[in-house]
């Protein structure tokens, strides 16, 4: 009997906690995801890349191929003054990244900095942030973008100062929660009462806690951010037309929308959508490793 | 619950004058100068200096903001939004023109998405992970990415140019008197602008339901309803699916500020003459009291709708209008608190991780 139970023991275990099979799963799983997040970012910072270099040739005009429809030689098609839509829209795409990057850095800082004051500054200050997130989120992010595109006399400042100084408001949410909710936690008073110091029990349990949320609300302010750009260089309000911006190039596809030259549309649309689709897929499969939850599954 | 209603009467109100001093200050401090984009560069130049510092006092130039914030807010008060340059016209009058057009608008993407997205989210829980849910979810996640804009020009594409269905934009026929254009040309028109409106809006509202829904089906109640032979569908009929309602209203109410910036791309795509364009063509042609005026407007309805939304909860969860839910000590808000924004999931999990922590170390 006595040399019977030691060898039943991790039978009993694996009925109760799926130890063995579960646990080749999780690696395989975080592995699979850890790889999507960075082959998504491998492929962002390619489409940077190729677009400044692209820039000049997406410029370049040549009448010989007006108006040329997508063939092998030109895949998205030409314009009516011959420029290569697929160089333009490179050139577009990493632009309006580039411009996400500044604004969402910008954004993400501010986030933190207010999140942290309230949530662990006095109650007065907390009421302060709240009640400017509160304020923020009052007037409708895109009339909020054009009123300060407006103040800013448009183009590029108008855009960019306008982009990174909307976006913080949700992420403030989140890093203001996540603070608080970790200061009340049973292991931040332990620590305390263990004689910790605050900037001890800051260093090595707070940040660490908020930290991953916060670089995965980062990552998903990307798409925010791409998205109001486009739409705010489209109505007229950002970025100089003859820049090679997504907006612009919508914008004018819209003058020719009755003369059937789709590929002006379609092709840049769908690649700006695989774009903030791609910075989804990194962004969430972030979340979902360093989510307690859901990266045990 | 009177003084639950009035806290928050008074709290939209200090917002909302906050707000309109942002719009004002904001739209002010462009670099545009009033007197001259009011009069036409001619005008300004053949103009003496003296009528000039005249003109320039009759504006407001030199007073201070603060001054001349209370001045336009005094106005305002009374009915007074100043001048719109480009209808030539005063500022209310041309908002009330086009509320009209754009309140319809909204009025349908908002009623549409939100009940499509509910009943979308709910289908998609109760076929967790089946081909109906594969496919919900990748048509929101898609819609989530698609710019509202380029959805609208190619609807316009494919059903106005190449197939023509429906017109190519505007309210009514080209050539037609609003007197003599009827109801059905009004909502001819009106089809294309409010269905592309209606498919964006859905994602959002159809995501967090199906969240919110599977939290349901997984909880001790339903479980319970389920080891009594009910189907999760019908535990859901039976009253569960009114934990649904809270948090999809909230999104719902809060999704306004959403909806009227995709309105204002809309309308600008179908040369549908709202409150969206105009707020455009205003701050293209420098019109400061016009979009100034649309600005506090579309507070107005982003606050509204907060309004109706906090309201709302005290009818629906008596724990909020006891005032349970008020200042919740997690401070996350009185919407959020309730498990509103946030997928509570996610929540759920911190928890869980941090008693488990304590746990493994004492």
């Amino acid at each position: 009997m006595a040399e019977l139970a030691p060898a039943q023991e991790p039978v009993v275990q694996t009925t109760l906690f799926h130890a063995p099979r579960s646990l080749a799963r999780i690696i395989s799983n975080r592995n699979v995801l850890l790889i999507t997040a960075v082959c998504a970012l491998a492929i962002l910072v390619a489409i940077i890349v190729a677009g400044i270099v692209a820039t000049p040739a997406a410029q370049e005009t040549d009448f010989a191929r007006r108006d040329l429809a997508p063939s092998l030689a030109h895949p998205f098609g030409c314009d009516w003054l011959g420029r290569d839509m697929f160089l333009r829209t490179l050139a577009g795409l990493s632009l309006s990244i580039r411009i996400g990057l500044l604004a969402a850095v910008v954004s993400a800082l501010i986030a933190l900095v207010l999140g942290t004051i309230a949530a662990l500054g006095s109650k007065v200050a907390d009421g302060i942030v709240t009640w400017l997130i509160d304020l923020m989120m009052g007037v409708p992010h895109l009339v909020l973008l054009i009123l300060i595109s407006y103040a800013l006399g448009k183009g590029f400042w108008g855009v960019t100062v306008g982009i990174a100084l909307t976006h913080w408001a949700s992420l403030t949410r989140v890093v203001r929660a996540e603070v608080l909710q970790c200061r009340q936690s049973p292991y931040i008073a332990v620590a305390g009462k263990l004689g910790a110091s605050r900037l001890r029990i800051a260093a090595k349990h707070i940040v660490p806690f908020v930290f991953p949320q916060f670089l995965v609300g980062f990552i998903l302010l990307f798409p925010h951010a791409i998205l109001h750009e486009a739409a705010i260089t489209f109505l007229g309000f950002g970025l100089p037309p003859e820049l090679p911006a997504l907006g612009n190039i919508l914008s004018e596809s819209m003058t020719y929308r009755s003369t059937g030259m789709w590929w002006l549309a379609v092709f840049p649309g769908l690649s700006l959508i695989a774009t903030v689709l791609l910075f989804d897929l990194a962004g969430g499969a972030l979340r979902k490793i360093v989510d307690a939850r859901t990266n045990q599954e | 619950m009177a003084r639950y209603v009035l806290f928050h009467i008074v709290k939209c109100a200090v917002l909302l004058l906050a707000v309109s001093f942002l719009c004002f200050a904001l739209v002010n401090a462009s670099p545009i100068d009033p007197v001259q984009a009011n009069l036409g560069q001619a005008a300004y130049i053949n103009m003496s200096p003296e009528k000039r510092a005249d003109l320039a006092a009759y504006w407001g130039v030199d007073a201070p903001l603060w001054e001349s914030y209370a001045n336009w807010l005094g106005g305002a008060m009374q009915g007074d939004w100043g001048t719109s340059l480009r209808y030539n016209a005063p500022v209310l009058q041309v908002i009330a023109e086009r509320t009209v057009n754009t309140l319809m608008l909204m009025a349908i993407a908002w009623v549409v998405s939100g009940l499509l997205g509910f009943v979308l989210g709910i289908a998609a829980a109760l076929h967790r992970g089946g081909w109906l849910d594969r496919i919900i979810k990748g048509y929101c996640y898609l819609l989530a990415a698609t710019p509202t804009f380029w959805l609208a020009m190619i609807f316009l594409l494919c059903f106005s140019v190449l197939i023509p269905l429906f017109p190519i934009g505007f309210s009514l026929p080209i050539g037609v008197a609003s007197s003599e254009a009827t109801l059905l040309d009004a909502l001819h028109h009106l089809a294309l602008p409010a269905i592309t409106l209606s498919l964006v809006g859905v994602a959002n509202i159809a995501l967090h339901t199906r969240e919110k829904t599977i939290d349901v089906l997984e909880s001790d109640y339903v479980r319970f309803a389920r080891m009594r032979g009910m189907r999760p569908a019908e535990a859901l009929r039976n009253g569960c699916w009114r934990n649904l309602l809270l948090p999809a209203l909230t999104l719902q109410f809060a999704s306004i500020s959403e909806i009227f910036g995709g309105s204002v791309l809309v309308e600008e795509v179908f040369s549908y003459p709202g409150l969206g364009q105009a707020a455009v063509t205003a701050a293209l042609g420098g019109d400061v009291a016009l979009l100034a005026g649309i600005a506090v407007i579309s507070a107005v309805l982003v606050f509204g709708g907060n309004l109706a939304a906090n309201i709302l909860y005290g009818v629906i969860d008596p724990r909020i209008r006891r005032g349970e839910g008020l200042h919740d000590e997690s401070g996350r808000g009185d919407i959020a608190g309730i498990g509103g924004i946030r997928p509570s999931r996610r929540l759920g999990g911190r928890q869980f991780a941090d008693r488990g922590e304590v746990i493994g170390r004492g």
